[in-house]
């Protein structure tokens, strides 16, 4: 599927930059594109780093550990495939919890640990676990209960209730987060038997 | 209830930060050491999404600059009219899961022509706010643990997206 999107932009850009009789604009993009990757990974060293530090902090207190307990019943019915209280639940946890709050910086760096330790328990080298595909379908689909930025431009354009989109927000993320989570069943169980 | 998840955000981090190396220094923990142990990896975690996301943000690049997305939002706003939503918030739907900052610069485009509390101004915010940039997120979890086949989390993505998008209608003419 990923191969598929990934070639399809190429081939259809390159056919409509074409067709359009602007064929050079295709060299810089792809320039400016790599360009932009290489920054926003270079700008993730800092926060990465610094995360790792308190994660692993978090980790030998216990502190990861115990997240993992408390939360055990809901999180052994989500992810079945990972140990109970192994210390990717208690990243997971608190990478959703980081992504519900809003705070996105916080939350990548958690994720990561999160695909780490999913990492360690996955033993096909280069293919997603279906842990993996559980954590990003609802990392993905997050629930969210203040969408900073989006308010922050509607306040700059004069709104008299910027925060009014707030409930509906909250909802509609609560709603793909649950079909999330259903399809992701689905289609573990389809994957599965198809033995892709 | 605005005021106090609002409080809340304000709070987390850094009472996080608090509460994390105290714990660990009344549990015995050497705070300082283990701190540079623990972050030892970030360079080689960061550096190790490079190619990952070079692939798929030249991909997108590529796919925003040649004019392939307007020639997309034509090809298939038939069928997104049928769910009801409006042709003005279609190329913010597209963009969306493809990247954060493009959808961003549309969704204030849409606020700024029509303004924020009309419809489409609600709208947008909407989508917006609940709708993640599910290929940089794949991109870069899948990248930082050398992940390559990604097997169907990609449909489960979008599976969310649309239902998101569903939703956000639904609930903005409903509500407003």
């Amino acid at each position: 599927m990923v191969n598929f999107v990934w070639l399809g932009m190429i081939v259809f850009g390159i056919l409509v930059a074409a067709v359009n009789g602007n064929i050079e604009v295709v060299t810089k993009a792809a320039l400016d594109g790599a360009d932009h990757a290489v920054k926003i990974s270079i700008s993730l060293i800092a926060i990465i780093t610094f995360w790792l530090g308190i994660m692993k902090l978090a980790e030998e207190a216990g502190l990861v550990r115990a997240l993992a307990w408390i939360m055990r019943p809901v999180m052994n019915f989500i992810f079945p495939s990972v140990p109970k209280d192994h210390p990717a639940m208690g990243a997971i946890i608190m990478n959703l919890s980081v992504n519900i709050l809003g705070l996105g910086n916080a939350a990548t760096p958690m994720g990561l640990i999160a695909m780490r330790e999913l990492q360690k328990l996955n033993r096909g080298q280069d293919t997603a676990s279906d842990a993996m595909c559980t954590f990003l379908a609802l990392n993905t689909s997050c629930m969210t209960l203040i969408p900073t930025t989006i308010i922050g431009i509607r306040l700059f354009y004069g709104s008299t209730d910027p925060t009014g989109i707030v409930g509906p927000t909250i909802m509609a993320t609560a709603f793909s987060m649950t079909v999330a989570l259903v399809t992701d069943r689905i289609l573990r169980l389809v994957y599965s038997r198809g033995g892709r | 209830m605005f005021a106090i998840i609002a409080e809340l955000s304000r709070w987390a981090i850094p009472v996080l930060l608090l509460v994390v190396p105290l714990i660990a220094a009344i549990r015995g923990v050497k705070v300082y050491e283990t701190f540079v142990e623990g972050a030892e990896e970030g360079f080689s975690t960061a550096v190790k999404t490079i190619p990952y996301l070079v692939a798929m943000l030249v991909a997108i690049s590529i796919f925003r600059a040649s004019g392939a997305m307007e020639v997309l939002v034509v090809m298939i706003s038939p069928f997104l009219n049928a769910v009801g939503l409006p042709a003005e918030v279609l190329p913010h739907a597209i963009m969306r899961p493809l990247s954060g900052g493009a959808a961003l610069g549309i969704a204030s485009d849409v606020i700024k022509t029509y303004g924020p509390d009309s419809f489409l101004g609600r709208l947008v915010s909407t989508m917006q706010g609940s709708c993640d940039t599910t290929f940089y997120v794949l991109t870069l979890y899948f990248g930082s643990v050398g992940i390559k086949k990604y097997r169907y989390s990609v449909i489960t993505g979008l599976v969310a997206d649309l239902t998101t998008l569903t939703a956000s209608v639904f609930l903005v003419s409903t509500l407003f």
